[in-house]
């Protein structure tokens, strides 16, 4: 009989195993290449995937069946598009910057997979236990921005600069909130490290795990969370910077072949990355919700929450319309900046308000969770009230004429 | 090759959008002085799609331009061959059979729905809603496209309409199926408004954007739901009752800003209004000949003269005029593109807007390239 925990273990057990049999003097060096390839490996697996359930999942929500021609339910269509991008011609502008136009997919690339070194896809499952994670993690992945405006500068093409300066606007603004979003974690957890800001949500009181989300701060951090990191990811409705029907493809619509696919996995990654870290930091990483499934592997948990996420970001891209430029700004500079503080200032409150101000649980705990809640809504009202009074946006009724 | 620098600080950027930008429906222009994201100046260049359409109807005989019309809007030739059919009934003065009015009505408002839901999923789809509006409406056309095949035997160039009548009688199962259609669309524009009639986003994007006044409208000679969404009450159907237009009840939606969203809601408003004129025109169709048989179809030679027709095409006012000498073909064949003339104006609507607006405005404007160029 295996048991949970070896199956939740296994593939620590397994490297563990390998490095001890290797000599003395390389086993540093494996374990790196190990746990780097596996990361390499598995996202990429996993974008292979993702590609093919986000198409079929796009094709459902619009009446279509989505690729359904190669191998069964259309599973092997990663690997004809794969084929299709390394064959075909790889075409350079002759007025494009050659050097930084062959550089940027590669950073791209390059700096997304960087990010991932510090996510804890399960238990003991971190390449680097950084004491600093979660700064590495938005130190690292501001570099993309780096990456998209050199795509989009070198290509020599009208359409691709404003891509890139719309992107480079975008992202700069949407890293404050992300961040700032992800301070209140890091107020309760009083660490930066992705591995401990787990460990401490992987407890259980009354079967229920201490995930952040749970907390009212925590769940309105979260949904701020994922919506800057939908406008991080350039994902729809805030897409803006590939905006198809307006600026064709923006930043990388200079590039073909491999390069364009090496942008469309940076854009996945990026995706999962960022979904990574939203799971690490609010939804309890790869801990299970509740005690009694706990004997699920860790692992598994991750991937699961990582899955129901990027569904939440397909369903988004299927629904809405794009926003445009100047409504992009004003909502996270008017709305998104304030809203993340004010989930700072309700983390803090929520510290505060221990047993010895609240009284014991469960009434105290009701008490503490209805005020901080408060903390957040009353500022959300107003905030929404004043935003609403300088727009006059209405739904309109018509009249007839016989 | 030398390129000109992209921009340098503080210079306008210029940009070509199109002929082959995806969201210019078509071969179509617009060169774009960009500051910033904003648009300062705006040419609209078409000529792309230029086939001589008028010269060679004016050589073939009347007949012969049936076929020609269909490709002047593709997306409706049922109404294109109305108005053209219209012209050279007034030209010759034929008489059309009670039926075939009805039938004639029938496929128009068919025509005019098929076409709105269509430019709504476009337009949409323009806004960047990733093509979930865009199938849905398109689903929907598909059933009419059916309907049509079914009737004259091509999905989008019908050349169903004949002087005097129309080409064939369509049958009681015919009929039948299109009650079932027009009993069950309503459900299709419920779903549609609730996927995105309140939707914030698209409210925020359409609302204030692309005004045109009442004023300019009128002036520039923009006819059919945009000029109606400035708020003009103008609708061909209703000044000039042609065919029997003037036996059903229904309204002409009015709107009062006159920009995108306007223009959005004054299609979904329509497509409501043309299934109410469905109904009636099913319930009300009688039987009889299709055609009148003393119409000579080939060798139709109209007395000296001439003779304008104009119909309310989805969009806009469509006119044919005709002039006879008297022998078998059209001495000046001229159409009137409410297409065309409804593009004049889009500088006006786009300055000072976002260039992402710009695409929006030209989806509602609701264009075909194959009658703005002929």
């Amino acid at each position: 009989m295996i048991s949970p925990g070896a199956v939740d273990q296994v593939f620590v057990t397994l490297k563990d195993w390998i490095v001890f049999h290797t000599p003395a003097p390389l086993q540093t060096l494996v374990s790196i290449v190990i746990e780097v390839a596996t990361i390499i490996v598995v996202f990429a697996a996993l974008f292979a995937l993702a590609t093919v359930f986000e198409r079929k999942g796009l094709g459902r929500m619009q009446n279509r069946y989505g690729p359904n021609r190669v191998g069964p339910f259309g599973v092997f269509q990663p690997i004809a598009d794969a084929v299709k991008s390394l064959t075909k011609e790889d075409v350079v502008p002759r007025a494009a910057d050659h050097v930084v136009h062959y550089l940027a997919p590669l950073v791209l690339v390059g700096v997304v997979f960087l990010t991932y070194a510090v996510l804890p896809v399960g238990r003991n499952m971190t390449a680097v236990n950084l004491d600093a994670g979660v700064l590495y993690f938005f130190a690292v992945g501001a570099a993309t921005e780096l990456a998209i405006f050199m795509a989009g500068w070198s290509s020599h093409n009208k359409y691709s600069l404003l891509g890139a300066m719309r992107a480079i606007a975008q992202m700069v603004s949407y890293e404050i909130p992300l961040i700032l979003s992800s301070v209140a974690v890091i107020m309760i957890a009083g660490t930066l490290s992705t591995v401990k800001i787990v460990e401490l949500q992987a407890r259980y009181s009354n079967g229920l795990a201490h995930w952040y989300v749970f907390t009212p701060w925590g769940l309105a951090g979260f949904i701020l969370f994922m919506i800057a990191a939908t406008a991080e990811t350039n994902r729809s409705p805030f897409d803006l910077p590939e905006g198809e029907s307006e600026i064709i493809s923006g930043y990388f619509i200079e590039y073909s072949g491999f390069k364009f696919a090496l942008f469309f996995l940076a854009e996945y990654l990026e995706m999962f990355a960022v979904s990574g870290l939203g799971i690490t930091l609010f939804l309890g990483g790869w801990s299970s919700p509740v005690s009694f499934l706990a004997w699920i592997p860790s692992w598994l948990w991750f991937f699961g929450k990582l899955l129901a996420l990027l569904f939440a970001f397909i369903w988004v891209r299927g629904t809405v319309p794009r926003l445009r430029m100047d409504q992009l700004m004003n909502f996270a500079w008017k709305f998104m900046l304030p809203m993340t503080l004010v989930t700072i200032l309700s983390a803090g409150i929520w510290h505060f308000l221990t047993v010895a101000v609240v009284g014991p649980k469960p009434l105290g705990g009701v008490i503490r969770w209805l005020v901080c809640a408060l903390v957040i809504f009353v500022p959300y009202i107003t905030l929404a009230r004043v935003l609403e009074r300088g727009r006059r946006i209405e739904k309109r009724v018509y009249r007839f004429a016989e | 090759m030398d390129l000109e620098p992209i921009a340098g600080p503080g210079e306008l950027l210029e940009v070509s959008m199109g002929p082959h930008h995806p969201s210019t429906h078509g071969v179509f222009r617009m060169d774009v002085r960009l500051d910033g994201e904003r648009v300062v100046r705006l040419k609209p260049v078409f000529g792309y799609l230029h086939r001589n359409h008028e010269k060679i109807a004016e050589k073939g005989a009347y007949l012969a331009a049936i076929p020609y019309t269909d490709r002047l809007d593709y997306l409706c030739s049922m109404t294109n061959n109305w108005g053209y059919v219209l012209a050279v009934e007034k030209l010759a003065g034929i008489q059309v059979p009670e039926r075939a009015e009805y039938i004639r009505v029938i496929v128009a408002e068919l025509t005019r729905f098929q076409n709105h839901a269509g430019l709504v999923g476009f337009l949409l789809q323009d806004m960047g809603a990733s093509g979930t509006p865009l199938m849905y409406a398109f689903r929907e056309r598909e059933k009419v496209l059916d309907l049509f095949e079914s009737l004259s035997g091509a999905r989008m160039m019908c050349n169903y309409m004949r002087f005097g009548g129309v080409r064939v009688d369509c049958s009681a199962e015919w009929l039948d199926e299109v009650r079932q259609l027009v009993g069950v669309l309503p459900r299709f524009l419920d779903e549609f408004e609730n996927l995105l009639r309140a939707n914030e986003i698209l409210m925020a994007r359409t609302q204030g954007t692309g005004v045109l006044p009442r004023e300019l409208a009128i002036n520039a000679g923009v006819t059919g739901p945009m000029l109606r969404a400035s708020g003009v009450n103008y609708d061909i159907r209703k000044v000039d009752k042609y065919g029997i237009y003037d036996r059903f009840k229904f309204g002409v939606p009015l709107g009062e800003h006159g920009d995108v969203y306007d223009r959005y809601m004054m299609r979904i408003l329509e497509m409501r209004e043309s299934v109410k004129i469905l109904e009636q025109a099913l319930r009300d169709i009688p039987a009889g000949p299709v055609i009148d048989p003393k119409v000579r179809l080939r060798g139709l030679r109209p007395k000296v003269g001439e003779a304008y027709g104009r119909i309310e095409s989805p969009k806009g006012e469509l006119g044919f005029f005709l002039i006879s000498d008297g022998s078998g073909n059209p001495y000046r064949y001229r159409v009137r593109p409410p297409c065309m003339i409804n593009l004049t104006i889009l500088e006006d609507m786009c300055l000072g807007e976002n260039i992402a607006d710009t695409v929006i405005i030209l989806g509602s404007v609701d264009i075909v390239l194959g009658e703005v160029d002929r």
